[in-house]
């Protein structure tokens, strides 16, 4: 490329004559070798997005979206219905589970930064944050089962998939926002301060809406991750094929459809899972799209 | 303060008057005991949680179940040995094939890329963590699977002589399989922490070491690798916990046996797995067995995920420059720390 420019093709010549033939062998192996593995890390992803394509917009039709599935899956394969109640419920449980733990998890995260701070409570407390991050998922599912199920009489519903995924957005959303935060300057609470202003009021229009943009990205990273969880709902939501608007009801969900199906011996059923799972990721990558372009526009960090 | 501000109370005349601090108290006292419930609700899971095991723990005892090579449902016998030996071999098979990759990512992105290519390749890796786990095993299993099986077998017949390893018969759902499709699934959070321990390495030390007639190579092998290694070694660890834990993808690609698994090419189970696979179903002492397995993976996460974090602070600590304060897990904000607490 550059064999016209004069200083690099000297630079390479000195380069050349300076290393030993062994150095550059090994240098050129090690290079090679890193960007090896980073082209290996790129295959899995080019050929999942490859298949997603392939096989899920083959089974999209108008019907796929505007049908319910249905159990009828070893006799007439043309009616085994489409994944309509698999999106209202998915929507129907992250909302749900986004309305219980973004208030929960800013709520925390205020209180470790503007009141707990080094305190040793405010320790524990971020300490015990940590460990939720860790657990999990299905353990989640098994909280909830233990807590609102088990001794109760009642059954799966649609509101304790979304206890069960609040849980698991819970630290996700606390960590970012606590990030986010502390990055909101000292001497703008200091000026509100100095104004007179009480605390509550400080946090409420000078601290919030400073970091509203960076805990926007955060919440929908949050969301993003709970929408394509499946453990914690097999046994908190359940499956069912009718859509429905009842929280307290068996739900139906994207994931758990995709999991049902995939066991299925039927080829159009598979088809149906393909066809959710791109459905699924593409309401992922939307979230996370958004989320990228309001981090970019944010003041802070 | 001066005299003249003080009413014959003592209290300032600048103070708020009492109802006034109301809000300021309520939202002071609310947020705290907010904190304090969640600290209460996670230790009332955990003991709700062991008191469910305990039936299960009572019969066979904490060892005999957690190492017991039988588990059959029909017998009530239940021993989770097979299920820990999945999750460690899948695990430890997602670190062994994952991290070298992951510190590979992170190595070209930071050191070696282009720098106009350096975020679509971040951007790229960070997609993987994107795809959700049912999605990874839907084409694990129609995609990935079917297409070793052939690769798989024909290396289980040239190794026979290794135990575990060669020998037996490649299904379609196997141990391998699952270890693959995790080490996949972890690339993306050990890369991000191996990247963002390399962009602490000081400048000056990879100039040097270039200044000195140094390789590239040679730069991250005496300049980049020692200065990280404790901050990959913390990745790796979160990844670890993290393939411990998960469950779907896991639960789709290692086929759900309960014998000890015989090669590393047969169908096993896994701690998570077998509580996605058997949970449904499950009456009396069995449902007390999963949740016995549920306290074990619970355990084995916290204490991978511990160690993780221990290692991830202090390789951070170690390397963060004077005076930035880098870590959100710091005393606050330097501008704050003066200001008394209203």
């Amino acid at each position: 490329m550059d064999a016209l420019d004069p200083t690099a093709t000297a630079r390479a010549r000195l380069a050349r004559h300076s290393l030993s033939a062994a150095r550059r062998r090994r240098d050129g192996l090690a290079r090679g070798t890193i960007l090896g593995g980073t082209i290996l890390a790129l295959i899995p992803l080019a050929l999942i997005v490859y298949y997603l394509l392939a096989k899920g917009l083959g089974s999209w039709s108008w019907s796929f979206f505007t049908t319910d599935p249905t159990g009828n899956t070893f006799f007439k394969s043309s009616s085994i219905g489409g994944v309509k109640s698999a999106i209202v419920g998915t929507i129907e449980i992250v909302t749900l589970a986004s309305v219980i733990s973004i208030p929960i998890g800013i709520g925390v995260a205020l209180w470790l930064i503007e009141y707990g701070r080094g305190s040793w409570f405010a320790h524990t407390v971020r300490f015990f944050i940590d460990v939720l991050t860790g657990v999990p998922s299905i353990i989640f599912g098994l909280f909830v089962y233990i807590a609102l199920i088990v001794g109760t009489g009642s059954t799966y519903a649609g509101y304790k998939g979304s206890i069960a995924l609040a849980l698991l957005m819970l630290p996700v959303v606390t960590r970012s926002a606590e990030v986010i935060l502390l990055l909101v300057p000292g001497s703008l609470r200091e000026a509100a301060l100095a104004l007179g202003a009480p605390r509550w009021k400080v946090i409420w229009s000078v601290v919030l809406p400073t970091a509203l943009p960076g805990l926007a990205t955060g919440i929908l990273l949050a969301i993003a991750r709970a929408a394509g969880e499946t453990a914690p709902l097999l046994f908190t939501a359940g499956a069912t094929f009718k859509t429905n608007t009842n929280l307290s009801q068996f739900m139906n969900s994207l994931p758990v459809q995709i999991y049902n199906d995939v066991t299925s011996p039927t080829n159009a059923v598979v088809n149906r899972a393909w066809g959710a799972a791109l459905t699924l990721v593409a309401m992922i990558l939307v979230l996370n799209i958004i989320a990228r372009l309001i981090a970019r526009r944010s003041r802070l960090a | 303060m001066q005299a003249s501000t003080l009413r014959a109370g003592g209290r300032s005349t600048l103070e708020r008057p009492p109802l006034a601090r109301l809000p300021d108290r309520a939202l002071k006292y609310g947020l705290t005991a907010l904190a304090a419930a969640i600290l209460a609700l996670i230790v009332y899971f955990f003991f709700r949680l062991v008191g469910e095991a305990r039936p299960a723990f009572a019969k066979f005892g904490v060892l005999g179940f957690t190492f017991g090579q039988d588990w059959n449902v029909s017998a009530e016998q239940f021993g989770a040995l097979p299920m820990l030996l999945g999750t460690l071999l899948t695990s430890g098979l997602a670190l062994l094939i994952g991290v070298p990759v992951a510190v590979a990512t992170a190595l070209y992105a930071t050191e070696l890329c282009p720098a106009r290519l350096r975020s679509p390749v971040t951007v790229l890796i960070e997609l993987l963590a994107a795809v959700p786990s049912v999605v990874y095993g839907l084409w694990g299993i129609f995609y990935l699977a079917p297409k070793l099986q052939s690769p798989e077998q024909w290396i289980a017949d040239r190794l026979s002589f290794i135990p575990f390893v060669g020998g037996g018969l490649v299904t379609i759902p196997n141990i391998f399989n699952a270890g693959l499709i995790l080490a996949i699934m972890i690339l993306p959070i050990v890369s991000a922490i191996s990247r963002e321990v390399m962009s602490t390495v000081p400048a000056d030390h990879k100039e040097a070491a270039l200044g000195l007639g140094a390789t590239r190579w040679e730069m991250i092998r005496l300049a980049v690798l020692p200065y990280c290694r404790g901050g990959i070694v913390g990745g790796a660890m979160l990844g670890l916990g993290r393939a411990i834990g998960e469950t779907i993808a896991v639960t789709i690609l290692i086929g759900g046996a309960t014998q000890m698994p015989t090669h590393l090419f047969a169908q096993g189970n896994s701690l998570a797995a077998v509580i996605a696979n058997e949970f449904g179903e499950a009456e009396g002492l069995h449902r007390s067995a999963l949740f016995a397995a549920g306290l074990v993976l619970f355990v084995l996460t916290l204490f991978v995920n511990a160690i993780a974090r221990v290692i991830v602070l202090r390789a951070e600590r170690v390397h963060a420059p004077q005076g930035a304060a880098q870590d959100p897990r710091g005393p606050g904000p330097p501008a704050l720390a003066g200001t008394p607490g209203l």
